[in-house]
């Protein structure tokens, strides 16, 4: 049950049975092989809600299901021994999980996500303990580098070689930042992560603090996220409850823990060094690299900061092997990535899939393609410090150099699906709004570049464009790329660079035609009413703001265009499809 | 010095020990006030300001600086509108378009002036794949229109 699923009313459906179970479970044939457990993230949210009945070791789920459906399952099936086949999942079910490899999610959606015994179960905690027991720090090392396992926030660093400079840098005082702040739009795997399957990614930390030499580690969370923060304190308090974390862990001399600290509202924190002065309680703001984190971070201090996917996969990594994580993958892009699949497909939700696999498999095959059938125009990765990649190019391979060389990046890994009703040129305007006003206004390239850059796509998008805007945007870009001081000022102009790269053509349209093919740009769209079709309902002359609507009851309405400021309410308030656009 | 209640006297001074204790978090205290109060007071912030001896400005840079503070009262019933990429593709702007109409509100108007309704934009809530997202209070709506949420509110101004 991730919160998309308790919104579906996964809650509600887990209390249903509970009660109907109490119900029937006065019938001893099901006294003890019933009890219904709740779990985290399943991944496929499409289908929420989704249900799995264990009996004797085989497996039958259902789909889409309400409360008021559970007693019928109850009773047919848990206690009559007949599914309900109408409720079943299908074929697709199967597609959507066929080409996916779990190693990050694997336990997400099987276990409870605060349980130290359930985790226990599945393996968890055994690489800490033996890492503590019996590794040398420059071992984990050196298992880490071999992997060949990059940050999953978005840069792609190599972890291995991360920690080797946190073991390196000097000083006793080392601290180990857990980055779960994950502010890009489209993107909610870490949150699935956490909410899914706390304990992996503590023990990750443990094994990295115990790496570095680190005695104190925070998890930097952002507070939008409540349901994650309320299972992450649990699954901290279940864990220094069985000395997982606290003093003298496993019986050796490693001493760590763990604190929490609260995001508050700024997607700028997710950059190191603004984190790191939010966790000093300041504004966040980031700071010039060199000197990095990891020679000067928290409170001047080595600090190795990794984002939450990454440290979730370090305890399979220890367990089974760097030659087990680095078969998946390519070459220079080694294991899987968790990518949040959403926008205009059919089965949106939480993926994870070897690196290598091509865009239209994920797409098609695990995506199931456009939910409305239209072809897909682009499909958006990277979030904004990304780029688009149109369809032309769906059958490049999903690693962190591929996907740079088409002008985008991997990213932490949001993946939105665009198709013919999306406007690129909106897109970009879009990204660059977020980031503008996300801002933190440090430095001139992207405090005062952010702003002329969304400027110029105001006016393009509003009908006042010029030719010359076109360089002026890439002049512009380029100087907020080179000059920036952090990543977000650097990043902020990918995605209008990569619209203009392969859909010039819609720029050119909204500039010299003053026309938004897709019919988003509200400004450049001309609304009219159909006066066979309008019903003189009045509704849309309430709704015009600027009284540009005339029309008696009983006859068709019409609207002043020369008073029309172009907002679109008459268009989304008509009940009868009578206000037209073009 | 402005004469604060006594109750709101009490929570400020559970919060300043709080700071002492952990170590100074101004992000932890303002976190803890706006929990308390729905918003930052001003006469919190005077009376941090005097009991820490730290500048004002040191305050409301903090709470100007991240999304998450309000300086002003929120209404009764908070109406959150993810913005997010997913739900700007599938409509995000038209159900903000259309709850701020219902409730009268102009383009750079946030509350009611009743102090019913307050009207909140955020990046990205998280639940994508149930695009487009409106919170009401603190009930998750997803794959919701314009219309919905209006008519919910109706029935919510009729109680």
């Amino acid at each position: 049950m991730g919160p998309a699923g308790i919104a579906a009313g996964g809650r509600l459906v887990l209390e249903a049975f509970t009660s109907a179970l109490a119900r029937t479970g006065v019938q001893a044939s099901v006294k003890e092989n019933c009890s219904s457990h709740q779990v985290g993230c399943l991944g496929l949210c499409a289908r929420d809600v989704l249900v799995e009945v264990h009996e004797n070791g085989s497996k039958t789920v259902y789909q889409y299901i309400k409360p008021d459906m559970v007693e019928r399952i109850v009773d047919e099936h848990l206690v009559g021994g007949t599914p309900v086949r109408d409720w079943l999942v299908d074929e697709a079910y199967e597609n959507f999980y066929r080409k996916q490899m779990k190693i990050v999610l694997a336990d997400c959606g099987r276990i409870d996500p605060v349980d130290t015994d359930a985790y226990h179960a599945v393996g968890g905690y055994e690489a800490a303990r033996d890492v503590l027991t019996e590794w040398l720090p420059d071992d984990v090392i050196d298992e880490i580098k071999s992997s060949g396992l990059r940050g999953r926030g978005g840069a792609g660093f190599p972890t291995g070689l991360k920690w080797e400079l946190g073991r390196k840098a000097r000083g006793n005082e080392k601290y180990i930042i857990c980055n779960a702040d994950e502010g890009d739009p489209g993107a909610f795997m870490d949150r699935a992560v956490i909410e899914g399957n706390p304990h992996s990614v503590i023990e990750g930390m443990i094994i990295g603090a115990y790496a570095i030499g680190a005695h104190q580690g925070y998890v930097y969370i952002r507070a939008e996220y409540p349901l994650a923060i309320e299972r992450l304190k649990l699954a901290l308090d279940k864990a220094r409850r069985r000395r997982f974390l606290g003093s003298r862990i496993f019986g050796t001399a490693f001493d760590f823990d763990i604190k929490i600290k609260l995001g508050a509202g700024a997607f700028v924190c997710g950059e190191e060094t603004a984190l790191i002065a939010s966790v000093e309680g300041l504004r966040g703001q980031p700071r010039a690299k060199p000197p990095f984190p990891v020679h000067k971070g928290l409170w001047q201090k080595p600090t190795v900061i990794n984002n939450v996917e990454t440290l979730a996969n370090i305890p399979a990594i220890i367990r089974r092997g760097y030659r087990w994580y680095a078969s998946f993958g390519t070459e220079r892009s080694r294991g899987t990535k968790v990518f949040a699949l959403t926008g205009k497909i059919k089965n949106p939700g939480l993926i994870e899939v070897p690196m290598g696999i091509t865009l239209r498999e994920i797409i098609e095959d695990i995506g199931g393609g456009t939910e409305s059938g239209k072809p897909v125009k682009a499909v958006q990765t990277g979030g904004p410090s990304g780029g688009c990649i149109p369809a032309s190019q769906l059958d490049i391979n999903v690693d962190y150099e591929s996907l740079a060389r088409v002008g985008s990046i991997v990213g932490s890994g949001g993946m939105i699906v665009l198709d013919e009703d999306d406007c690129m040129v909106n897109m970009a305007k879009y990204f660059i709004q977020f980031t503008q006003s996300e801002s933190c206004g440090k430095c001139v390239p992207c405090r005062v570049g952010t702003k002329r850059l969304l400027e110029i796509l105001e006016r393009i998008t509003t009908g006042h464009g010029r030719m010359s805007d076109i360089a002026k945007l890439e002049k512009l870009s380029a100087g907020l790329k080179a000059t920036s001081l952090c990543g977000l000022g650097q990043t902020a102009p990918n995605p209008i660079l990569s619209t203009i790269r392969y859909f010039r053509d819609e720029f050119e349209a909204h500039i010299r035609d003053k026309k938004c093919p897709a019919k988003v740009c509200k400004g450049l769209l001309t609304y009219s009413i159909n006066e066979s079709a309008c019903k003189a309902c009045g509704a849309c002359l309430k709704a015009c703001p600027s009284s540009a609507i005339t029309g008696a009851k009983k006859t068709p309405h019409r609207i002043d265009q020369s008073k029309c400021i172009k907002c679109g309410s008459c268009f989304e308030v008509c009940k009868f499809n009578s206000v037209e656009r073009d | 010095m402005v004469l604060l209640s006594l109750l709101m006297n009490e929570i400020l001074e559970k919060i300043a020990h709080a700071y002492r204790q952990d170590g100074g978090n101004v992000i932890t205290l303002l976190q803890e006030t706006q929990e308390a109060f729905g918003y930052i007071p001003r006469e919190a912030i005077d009376y941090f300001s005097t009991e820490l001896n730290i500048a004002s400005s040191r305050f409301y840079g903090v709470a100007t600086f991240y999304a998450q503070f309000r300086l002003t009262p929120t209404g009764k019933n908070k109406i959150t509108a993810c913005c997010g990429t997913a739900c700007h593709v599938r409509g995000s702007e038209q159900i903000i378009s259309g709850i701020k109409r219902e409730l009268g509100l102009a383009d750079a108007e946030d509350t009611t002036p009743d102090r019913e309704y307050t009207v909140e934009k955020v990046a990205c809530l998280g639940f994508c794949s149930f695009a487009p997202v409106v919170l009401i209070n603190k009930d998750v709506r997803g794959k919701t229109t314009a219309d919905a949420i209006i008519k919910e509110i109706k029935s919510m101004r009729k109680k």
